[in-house]
């Protein structure tokens, strides 16, 4: 969070130029033991959308194999991993903000320099190891901006509209309607009584002697 | 009808709690009752960068593999990156006067970081044909057409490479010669390295070496045929110092003019006196070398002549800094020694040492121990003498700048290196607080309330915005030292690496005490450390006025059957209350019996190295209860190597009164050539589970197989207990078993073919949900166990179940052999895994959510509906209702549900859950190299309101209908008026 202001112009520079940079990626070279693995990370909008970005992509990670090796990305979003067994493994790239698909990377013993790497997400092939984000993670809840809505939609609002309506509707309602009707209603009421809780409550009564 | 309105509520229900995932936070939540902390580990290495303009930093590399960049004014974090776990530091350093230079992995990745930033700039591999230490010089001032090399030896092999971009510019492998380079020289404005080595320890070699090229210049060689011991350390340009192989003399090594010329003066006629376990301490003096022995530290003078002169004899305890060059070709070192909760440090100048230049005495805590390192720095006061700070590190990892004999700014470290974890209920508050507090804090209440509500109808102006965070943040109810009604005030008791127990507040994550446990302290004799830390007194009704405690175990020594020690401490004020320790035997296993004594002691069983268990605290009360219930205690042991699972009981006759001989029950052994046991996970102890029925479609009733004797075993095929990427599909099988640990009975088993480790598994009430990677498809899965008791299947009357007529009541016992059922289902999940946990509620009605720790070092919380062996691809209606969501071939990552937000707990290693008083809450804390603490409410919290609810608001409303049921009752009164007058 504490990164002077004087350095950031220069690593922007370098992100933007590396964006046009076109690059052939070697991916796995023999060396010794084991075989490397070179790639890149790539996240789009990374010089266009302003300052707060490269301080992210600062703490980014490439993880191998769910920890066996971490590396850190170059200004230019390079990495490699060294001495690496032939074999089928695993690439996870960890940016707080972003979600990455793990890779999966095939690097062959028996014709080094040729690998093979895929989304395991959406099992799509790459031809280069060039690693960008599936989406972009928003990590907080957007507050609505206030509006009336919200106000009468919470439940004081609900009193409150319950209260006018009671108010100043029903007594027009009233006087809009035939007395005689009224007084119907009024007796179908009486006669119909209570309604009581178990009328409304069928399914745990009926439930309970069915399973039986 | 009705039907139909109880089913579209039901929908409805449905459908709001999945849209909406059920931990969520707004931005300006953040900070209300989540605490986040970070720290670094035990400095190893300090590098002080303080040019005259812009920030003093100074640059730390760290045992938790941290490397960081510290404000040296406040001792705040400006950037920091936590290296992979194999990863280890072995040097720092700065070059050009903007890149941070790290050596790690045994010398053989070689970065470059940017100073202000932090950001990576280069990295090299830097690869090697054999192990041998690592060592990195950068010359400050060498210049090479344009370059300025940096010279690496790691490997067998000494490694020139720009420090520019990181190009290789040669190497020179040493490999050939077998010889064994203990120091790389590079004198002042000469273009030749030094490499001083050893040849098959008899042979003392140097080599001239070409900067340019690597060329190889000269190479003189002297032999010893007594061997030597540790390193040859230069004290000055062509005069080298080593012990030989008996540590009783000491070489004097003079290179002149390709001629080696050995000297050699034994330590007895240096240190008169015993002189054991001599070392020479790498110091960097020119002209001095000092040599610490059993008793003493000595200063050594070599003077032209090749004579040594001893200048003097300090207690073995003083910490000796490295040199560190003046302006004037002068060189100052720091010297601390230890007194009582103080320390004094004293600076001198190489070229006078019979004074000293400075020396100050700081007060210092007697909870941080000894002073372990110290690094110090000058800078040029305004009379243009030379001011010092130290940097030093105390036993307990914490971190402290010393400058004018003040303490500037500590750091107190060692929270990173956290080893367990348990809580502590905080005090009853006393009644009888005064009225004025009251009103004060009434008013107080309802003003920021009333700043709230402006807030919410956007009346509010900035600066009051600022203060309703303010408000928010600092809210006192949260941090104070009483127990709350909800339960989220506690005590977060830590045992850390360093033996130092801290008590951590939970409303603002401060330390509230710290101790320095004294029985496992690190002495010369032996290396001691915390194992394990379990509740030892919870007082509930008769031992009310006690305050809790703790009980920390701990080992004496490096291998399993070293002597415990064990102490108790008081969770309130963190004195030591009693020191049991060392014991006399070893502690394998803490076993938390369910008994307690009068005082509300806990029973707990400590199972030593040989099998024999013993009874804490041995009181004969305790002794008694613990006979009477012998007979229902069982554990079991993991023997991973051997691919055995035992089972013990205690046998009848004792050896004595406080330890029991254990009988083996039951063994498991698994075949060894297709299986190697690589995890073990039982349920929480404390864990509760409000009901075995399970209510499912169609008014059906499940009920769970709940055991707390139930182990969850892993075991790979061993071709494919490697790394992934070590083993195909074909040769990996991943076999996991649901064990009865009081009989031995495997319940399920399951194989899980072309899968492999690492597994992740977290085991409650009846299921129990694991993580590991499938080969074949070259993915990441979690799967789910949930085992049901068929014995009582039948029982499915819902009406008995309500009433309570039900055999629920009949205790579920592991010497019945119930039949069970089991369902299980898998799916995939995007990441690796670093722990697993639970939620956890204090009566285990409200629904459960996993926490999973993810390679990235967050928390995600996920559903536990989500991973449910029930689903299917097209569930009924009558599932649906039920809340059974359609099966999807992977487990969703929503964003919003990570509880860490946007905060990584960098290094995680575990993740513990608290139930709170409130059942819809849990306490969630994490711990790693940071430390993270929230509350997550799985289910919403359904019984209480939320911290946003408005009360302003409510009592507007209230107020509003007050008013109007006054206007109407005006209104009616005046319109009856009226009609009377008609």
């Amino acid at each position: 969070m504490a990164v002077p202001r004087r350095s950031k112009p220069t690593l922007l520079l370098l992100l933007l130029l590396s964006l046009f940079a076109s690059s052939s990626l070697a991916i796995a070279t023999g060396n010794g033991g084991g075989y490397s693995i070179n790639g890149r990370v790539k996240i789009p909008g990374f010089g266009a959308k302003g300052f707060g970005l490269p301080v992210k992509a600062n703490n980014a990670k490439v993880i191998l194999n769910g920890g066996q090796q971490v590396t850190f990305l170059k200004p230019d979003g390079y990495f490699s991993f060294h001495n690496v067994p032939a074999g089928t493994h695993l690439i996870e790239v960890v940016v707080i903000g972003y979600f990455f698909s793990p890779v999966r990377v095939d690097v062959s013993a028996r014709n080094p320099g040729k690998i093979q790497a895929a989304l395991t997400e959406t099992r799509r092939g790459l031809n280069e190891l060039v690693l960008e984000p599936l989406k972009e993670q928003q990590y907080y809840e957007i507050r609505e901006p206030f509006n009336i809505m919200s106000i009468v939609k919470s439940p004081m609002g609900l009193m409150i509209g319950f209260m006018v309506v009671v108010v100043f509707l029903m007594p027009k309602l009233v006087e809009n309607m035939d007395p005689e009707e009224i007084r119907k209603a009024q007796e179908e009421m009486r006669n119909q009584g209570v309604p009581s809780l178990a009328n409304l409550m069928p399914g745990a009564g009926a439930g309970g002697g069915r399973s039986n | 009808m009705a039907m139909a309105i109880k089913l579209s509520l039901i929908l409805l229900l449905c459908l709001s709690s999945l849209l909406a995932p059920s931990f969520s936070l707004f931005e300006d939540q953040v900070g209300l009752m989540d605490w986040h902390q970070r720290y670094i580990g035990k400095v190893k290495h300090a590098v002080f960068h303080t040019q005259k303009a812009g920030r003093k930093r100074v640059l730390v590399s760290t045992e938790e593999n941290v490397i960081a960049s510290l404000d040296l004014r406040r001792g705040e974090i400006f950037w920091r990156h936590v290296l992979g776990p194999n990863d280890v530091v072995d040097k720092i350093d700065i070059a050009l006067g903007k890149y941070v230079i790290t050596l790690s992995s045994e010398g053989s990745i070689l970065r470059a970081w940017n100073l202000p930033d932090g950001q990576m700039v280069w990295e090299s591999f830097l690869s090697g044909s054999k192990y041998s230490k690592a060592l990195l010089t950068v010359p400050s001032n060498l210049k090479v057409d344009l370059d300025s090399p940096i010279f690496v030896y790691s490997g067998g092999c000494l490694h020139a490479i720009s420090s520019i971009d990181g190009e290789y510019l040669w190497k020179k492998d040493f490999a050939i010669e077998s010889v064994d380079v203990h120091q790389l020289i590079l004198s002042g404005g000469s273009d030749v390295v030094h490499a001083v080595g050893v040849t098959d320890s008899s042979q003392f070699d140097t080599y001239e070496i070409d900067v340019k090229n690597g060329g190889l210049l000269k190479h003189t060689s002297a032999s010893f045929p007594g061997g030597v011991y540790g390193e040859i350390l230069p004290v000055s340009g062509d005069r080298f110092v080593v012990l030989d192989a008996s540590r009783s003399v000491v070489l004097l090594i003079t290179v002149n003019n390709g001629a080696t010329h050995l000297q050699q003066t034994h330590v007895s006629d240096l240190i008169h006196g015993s002189s054991e376990n001599t070392v020479i301490l790498p110091s960097k003096l020119s002209g001095i070398f000092s040599l610490r022995t059993d008793s003493c530290i000595v200063f050594v003078k070599v003077t032209d002549e090749g004579k040594l002169n001893v200048m003097e004899k300090v207690d073995k305890t003083v910490v000796v800094s490295d040199a560190l060059a003046l302006s004037e070709g002068e060189q100052a070192f720091a010297l601390v020694q230890q007194g009582d909760s103080k320390i004094e440090l004293s600076v001198r100048l190489v070229h006078d040492m019979s004074s000293n230049h400075l020396k100050e005495t700081v007060k210092m805590d007697h909870e941080r121990g000894f002073v372990h390192k110290i690094f110090i720095n000058n800078y040029v006061r305004t009379d243009r003498s030379h001011g010092f700070r130290a940097l030093i590190v105390m036993e307990d990892h914490s971190l402290l700048l010393l400058q004018q004999g003040e303490i500037v700014w500590t750091r107190d470290d060692g929270l990173a290196s956290v080893i367990d974890v348990t809580t502590s209920e905080l005090p009853v508050e006393k009644i009888g607080v005064s009225v004025a507090k009251v009103e004060h804090s009434l008013f107080e209440w309802l003003k920021g309330h009333m700043l709230k509500l402006k807030g919410t109808l956007m009346l509010a102006t900035p600066d009051e915005v600022a203060a309703i965070q303010q408000i928010r943040l600092q809210s006192s109810q949260k941090n104070k030292m009483t127990r709350d009604h909800n339960g989220f005030r506690k005590l977060l008791i830590l045992l850390t690496r360093a033996g130092k127990l801290y008590a951590l507040h939970t409303g603002n994550g401060r330390v509230v005490w710290s101790t320095l446990l004294q029985s496992l302290r690190t002495t010369s004799q032996q290396q001691c450390a915390g194992l394990k830390l379990r509740q030892w007194q919870v007082p509930h009704h008769h031992a009310l006025d006690n305050n809790p405690s703790v009980l920390v175990v701990g080992r004496c020594g490096l291998s399993l059957t070293s002597p415990s020690a064990l102490s108790i401490v008081d969770a309130y004020t963190g004195k030591e209350l009693q020191n049991l320790g060392p014991a006399e035997h070893s502690t394998v296993q803490v076993i938390t019996l369910p008994f307690r004594d009068s005082t509300e002691q806990q029973l707990h069983l400590l199972i030593d190295a040989d099998k024999r268990a013993h009874l804490y605290p041995t009181t004969p009360e305790a002794a008694s209860i613990f006979q009477r219930e012998s007979e229902n205690v069982y554990w079991y042991s993991v023997e991973s190597e051997a691919g055995i699972l035992r089972g013990y009981g205690v046998k009848k006759t004792h050896s004595s009164e406080y330890s029991f001989e254990a009988r083996n029950l039951w063994s498991i052994v698994f075949p060894a050539e297709s299986e190697k046991i690589i995890a073990t996970v039982t349920r929480k102890p404390n864990e509760v589970v409000h009901t075995q029925a399970k209510v499912i479609a169609d008014e059906d009733v499940m009920y769970k197989y709940i055991s707390k004797n139930m182990v969850f075993v892993a075991t790979v095929s061993p071709k494919a207990s490697g790394p992934i990427g070590s083993a195909t599909p074909d040769e990996s099988v991943l076999v996991v078993y649901l064990i009865d640990t009081v009989t031995g009975r495997i319940l399920h088993r399951m194989t899980h073919l072309g899968s492999q480790g690492p597994v992740h598994a977290v085991l409650s009430e009846n299921w129990v949900v694991y993580h590991y990677f499938n080969l074949r498809a070259h993915r990441y899965e979690m799967s789910v166990i949930e085992i049901y008791d068929q014995s009582r299947a039948e029982n499915k009357d819902v009406l008995k179940l309500i009433v309570g007529k039900h055999n629920l009541t009949t205790p579920v016992s592991s010497y019945s052999r119930p039949e069970v059922t089991t369902k299980s289902q898998s799916y995939f999940f995007t990441h690796s895994v670093k722990a697993i946990s639970v939620s956890s509620t204090a009566k285990g009605i409200t629904s459960k959510h996993l926490l999973i720790g993810t390679i990235g070092d967050q928390v995600l919380a996920l559903d536990k509906r989500f991973v449910d062996p029930r689903r299917s691809l097209n569930p009924t209606q009558a599932e649906k209702e039920e809340g059974l969501l359609p099966l999807t071939d992977a487990l969703p990552i929503i964003p919003q549900s990570y509880v860490t937000h946007a905060f990584k707990v960098e290094g995680l290693r575990g993740i513990e859950t608290i139930p709170a008083k409130l059942e819809s809450t849990s306490l969630v804390f994490a711990y790693g190299v940071d430390l993270f603490y929230t509350r997550i409410a799985p289910s919403k919290t359904y019984d209480s309101l939320t911290e946003d609810f408005n009360y302003a608001l409510l009592l507007l409303t209230i107020v509003a209908l007050v008013i109007a049921i006054f206007v109407t009752w005006v209104l009616s009164e005046r319109k009856d008026l009226q009609d009377k007058w008609r």
